[in-house]
């Protein structure tokens, strides 16, 4: 039995807006493997980013309590969390969140300057094939590249887990089919724990787990027997 | 470089004009705060060192005739460090080449010993030879203007011995950095001068040999000044003595002193009001970038980056801005101090200009505009600091409109959705529309601050010059001449019409409050010179009663009605109690007036004048100067034509400058705020603009969305800056009076109406700039843009 790397007991999240309060996660409970690729499928509202943000440390949860191997997150502060952010996750985000202001190597620079033992830039941008597009401003480059460069950007601190919120969201088949690989290939060779929040059913067919979300609670977990490699998957 | 710090840089690139503008308001407050406080530095130290050096005394006196054995018992006034007595009086010069007459201030010099105090600096040439009658050093602007050189002659009626003077060389005095002659305005270098003569020479000129009448005193630290000029009047009472004075006093001094507290005023008010309008830019354009930069924020966050390292991130951008106002201000500051020192240089006869911007004031000009400029990014940065991340990843929600009573009266009004759209905007975030009008208003001020002086000085003028002295010059006797001479004056080739007047010394006192000051004594319904009330009534003081100057009456706290204590200090020296029937309303110096008769009466002598005040038939003046350099016991004409004209050309001069400097400043505010203004708006409405247009609106239609808000904004912020412009005059008119001159507040309608037009004319012009934008827009890439 691989390690746990994440393990959340009964989390609820509640978004208080005045008037209404919004229940966005209602009870989750939920264990995620070392080296595991985990694809989050539910509707719009359903709770998979609320989730993502509270793993990844950009969020607390209102009640209920969750783990990263042996700390649990709900009790670090701000700054804890911080560190925590630093040391071992990396993100990737459906609008590629690059700083239009900087080249793909810089952005790569702005996790590498922070990170505890990154690799460089250079080879992380090599990672994702894009050795020839380092010196690139965001603005000259395609939205299949943008990502590439994002993902570079996750996995050059060496991440103990990539969150992945609607990688191929923004991207046409062809380009996301190649975002996805560059994913599968960093989860094969790196061993990344690797969660991916998808609207898109088919990308399920790559996953060792996928997880149903409806209503901010877990509706149904699925277990892979057969993976598809991300060439095969079509939509 | 740290990839976040390429960021910085390059993010500061991208907003440089916005930056540009912010620093240049900075370097506005910058540039006031490093003149001023260099300048004020520069005249204090400078000052300091000549009067130490050149050994300025500490206490003057005055007297009509004081034997030169009473030294010994001033010397010997407890506190006084040395004494030192000089003959000095006044001569009608007769320069070559010049058809006008001129006066000079004649000095006598120790024979036995060099001077010890006042010591004058060589400039050229040498001291007069002790035993040499016709030998005189001039001061130095004296012999600029009127190209003397060793050797060259010119003739003096001293005390009605015409003698022909050889000018041996020039000096500087420190009791001479702003020479101005009797009854002048204006510094006047070719036509008055300071001469320095053999004791003996000026003891027998003027018949003071084993006499004085002046003593100057140099006091031993720890002394107190008022002891010793009390003493001394004591000792000089029955020898005619005028009242000793301190520094405080001396013309000369009194002028500098006046244009280093308004240096003092202007570092004191002046870069706090840029500063705070910089700070709020900042924080406008920082909150600005902030909203926009929401999801990096959130980004930044995302992959490690501390509350600290985000905050600070922003902190340095805002930091950039100041570092770029800063370097301009230092480099604008140096060179308006330089420019500034070469104007004072002008004004005052300094022999040397300690001028050196010490490092402490470039570096608290410096801190200054940091500490403001962080000041104002403060609160957006701690905003971006403290920005959840997972809140800053998400698209931020629209901001929220309420129906109130607004809305409801912008419908009743058919208002176009347009005009609903700016109004709706205006009332959503009024703090910013505030800070904004606020911003605008203090650019209306500083026009206004600076364009009302020009009417003040007109209404100087005209009261100065049309109202009250109207005579066109006046004659002025070395000593008090019986009336009847004035049927001489009036044989005066081209004199029309003379009236006599007298001056008196005296010490005016209300209770524990006392002013010395010249008292003007001329007969009732003079028709030339004339004194008039705030409401422009002509008034005559009555016989037994007192006019004071409206400044006067204040610092000697006397309202009408009132008795006060005249203690003169000529004639029998008698203290008369005067009740105060009337005030005048004069910008030039302290004035009080008496009635002539009445103090020939109380004086108990015949009827005298010191002056005649005359009008002219100016074809004429040429012969009357001519007649005037034979006639004796005369020290000098002022003409009021020329006394007017040097005051007009040099005030106009100074107000030029001033109203560049000034409108400069409102225009750079303007831009600064309406086009950063203009900018965020354009920043958060484009996808609002690109939607209307989609939707059909024209460009025009679409750009009155863009400059109408800016437009009203200016608009709103007419009146607040018309009410700061009137309050900043005001203070001005305060802080710029002194005994000397006081300005008035005169603020007309055409004031008001140039600063108005000139800040909208820049408000649209700047809207404008940023409109040009708005043809620019990619419609569909905006309405793609995620935000």
């Amino acid at each position: 039995m691989p390690d746990i790397v994440f393990r959340t007991e009964d989390i609820t999240k509640v978004y208080d807006t005045g008037d209404v309060k919004v229940h966005a996660l209602d009870g989750v409970d939920l264990q995620l493997y070392s080296g595991e690729l985990t694809v989050l499928l539910g509707p719009s509202g359903s709770g998979k980013s609320t989730l993502l943000n509270i793993l990844g440390g950009l969020d607390h949860a209102t009640d209920g309590h969750v783990w990263f191997r042996q700390t649990e997150l709900t009790d670090m502060t701000n700054r804890e969390l911080t560190k925590y952010r630093r040391d071992h996750v990396g993100f990737v985000f459906q609008f590629y969140n690059l700083v239009p202001s900087l080249t793909a190597r810089e952005n790569v620079q702005l996790v590498t300057d922070v990170a505890h033992d990154p690799m460089s830039a250079a080879e992380a941008l090599g990672l994702v094939g894009l050795d020839h597009r380092m010196d690139h401003f965001p603005s000259e480059m395609s939205g299949g590249e943008q990502q590439r460069v994002a993902i570079a950007r996750a996995i050059a601190k060496r991440p103990d887990i990539l969150l992945c919120d609607e990688p191929t969201g923004a991207l046409d088949s062809s380009t996301g089919i190649q975002v996805l690989e560059v994913l599968q290939s960093i989860n094969d060779r790196f061993g990344t724990t690797t969660v991916v929040i998808t609207h898109n059913a088919e990308i399920r067919r790559m996953a060792h787990r996928v997880i149903y979300f409806r209503d901010g609670k877990i509706s149904e977990t699925q277990v892979n027997d057969h993976r598809l490699a991300p060439s095969e998957i079509k939509w | 470089m740290q990839a976040i710090d390429r960021k910085l840089l390059r993010d500061f690139k991208r907003l440089w004009v916005q930056a540009l503008a912010i620093a240049l308001v900075l370097a506005c407050g910058v540039t006031i705060l490093l003149t001023s406080l260099g300048m004020y530095q520069a005249l204090t130290e400078t000052r300091a060192a000549y009067y130490e050096r050149n050994r300025f005394a500490d206490v003057f006196a005055e007297t009509r005739r004081a034997p030169i054995s009473l030294m010994q018992e001033i010397a010997d006034i407890d506190g006084v460090l040395t004494a030192e007595a000089r003959v000095s009086g006044t001569a009608i010069l007769d320069l070559p080449e010049r058809p006008r007459t001129a006066t000079g201030r004649i000095l006598s010099l120790p024979e036995a010993h060099a001077p010890v105090l006042n010591i004058p600096l060589l400039r050229w040439g040498r001291l007069p030879d002790p035993n040499a009658t016709d030998e005189v050093m001039v001061n130095e602007p004296f012999a600029l203007a009127n190209g003397f050189e060793y050797g060259d002659q010119f003739s003096a009626n001293l005390n009605g011995q015409k003698r022909t003077l050889t000018v041996v060389g020039a000096a500087l005095s420190p009791e001479f950095i702003y020479t101005i002659g009797p009854g002048a305005l204006m510094p006047d270098n070719e036509y008055y001068g300071i001469l320095w003569m053999s004791e003996r020479t000026v003891a027998a000129a003027f018949d003071m040999t084993g006499a004085f009448n002046g003593v100057t005193l140099a006091l031993a630290t720890g002394s107190t000044e008022k002891d010793v000029i009390d003493r001394l009047d004591d000792i000089l009472e029955p020898y005619g003595g005028l009242g000793a004075y301190g520094r405080d006093l001396h013309l000369s001094d009194s002028f500098i002193d006046a244009e280093i507290s308004q240096l003092r005023g202007m570092a004191m008010v002046l870069p706090p009001i840029f500063f705070g309008i910089s700070a709020f830019l900042v924080s406008m354009v920082m909150g600005r970038i902030i909203a926009l930069e929401r999801s990096e924020i959130g980004l930044l966050k995302a992959v490690g980056y501390s509350n600290t390292e985000v905050c600070l991130h922003y902190l340095m951008l805002a930091g950039l801005i100041a570092v770029l106002g800063i370097c301009i201000g230092w480099a604008m500051g140096t060179w308006l101090a330089r420019g500034m020192a070469l104007q004072y240089a002008q004004f005052f006869d300094f022999p040397f200009v300690i001028f050196r911007l010490s490092y402490w004031v470039y570096a608290a000009a410096g801190l200054a505009a940091l500490l403001t400029t962080t000041l104002g990014a403060m609160r957006s940065a701690l905003a971006a600091a403290w920005l959840a991340p997972a809140i800053a990843m998400q698209p931020p929600t629209p901001p929220r409109f309420k129906r109130s009573w607004l809305d409801r009266m912008m419908t009743a009004l058919r208002l176009s959705q347009p005009t609903i759209m700016i109004l709706r905007s205006f009332f959503r975030w009024p703090g910013r529309s505030f800070l904004t009008c606020l911003g605008l208003s203090l650019a209306v001020a500083s026009v206004i601050a600076s364009l009302f002086v020009s009417d003040a000085l007109d209404e100087i003028i005209e009261t100065a010059f049309f109202q009250t002295n109207r005579q066109d010059a006046i004659v002025i006797f070395t000593d008090d001449l019986p009336e009847t001479a004035l049927t001489e004056v009036l044989a005066l080739p081209g004199v029309l019409k003379a009236e006599p007047q007298q001056y008196h010394t005296a010490i005016l006192r209300n209770g524990y409050l006392s002013k010395r000051v010249a008292i003007e004594a001329r007969p009732p319904n003079t028709d030339l010179s004339r004194v008039m009330s705030a409401d422009d009534v002509v008034i005559s003081a009555p016989p037994g009663g007192i006019l004071l100057s409206e400044r006067l009456a204040d610092q000697l706290d006397a309202r009408p009605g009132d008795v006060i204590d005249a203690e003169f200090l000529t004639g029998r020296r008698e203290t008369l109690a005067l009740p105060v029937t009337g005030l005048v309303e004069q910008h030039f110096g302290l004035g009080a007036y008496v009635d002539l008769n009445y103090i020939n009466a109380q004086f108990r002598q015949i009827p005298q004048m010191s002056v005649a005040n005359i009008s002219l038939d100016s074809a004429r003046l040429p012969d009357l100067h001519l007649a005037l350099k034979e006639l004796p016991k005369l020290s000098g004409l002022v003409e009021m034509n020329e006394n007017r004209e040097a005051f007009q050309e040099t005030i106009q001069q100074n107000v030029a400058v001033m109203n560049t400097v000034y409108i400069t400043i409102a225009i750079l505010i303007t831009i600064g705020v309406a086009y950063n203004g203009a900018r965020i708006q354009l920043s958060e409405r484009a996808r609002e603009l690109a939607s209307l247009r989609i939707l059909g609106f024209g460009r025009g239609e679409v750009s009155y969305i863009l400059v109408g808000e800016t437009m009203f904004l200016t608009l709103l912020a007419q009146p607040l800056g018309w009410l700061i412009g009137a309050y900043i005059a005001r203070l001005m008119t305060n802080a710029f009076s002194s005994d000397l001159y006081a300005i008035p507040l005169v603020l007309e309608l055409d004031t008001f109406a140039l600063a108005s037009l000139i800040v909208l004319t820049v408000a649209f012009a700047s809207a404008m700039v940023v409109r040009r934008r708005l043809d620019r827009l990619d419609l569909v890439s905006v309405m793609k843009t995620r935000e």
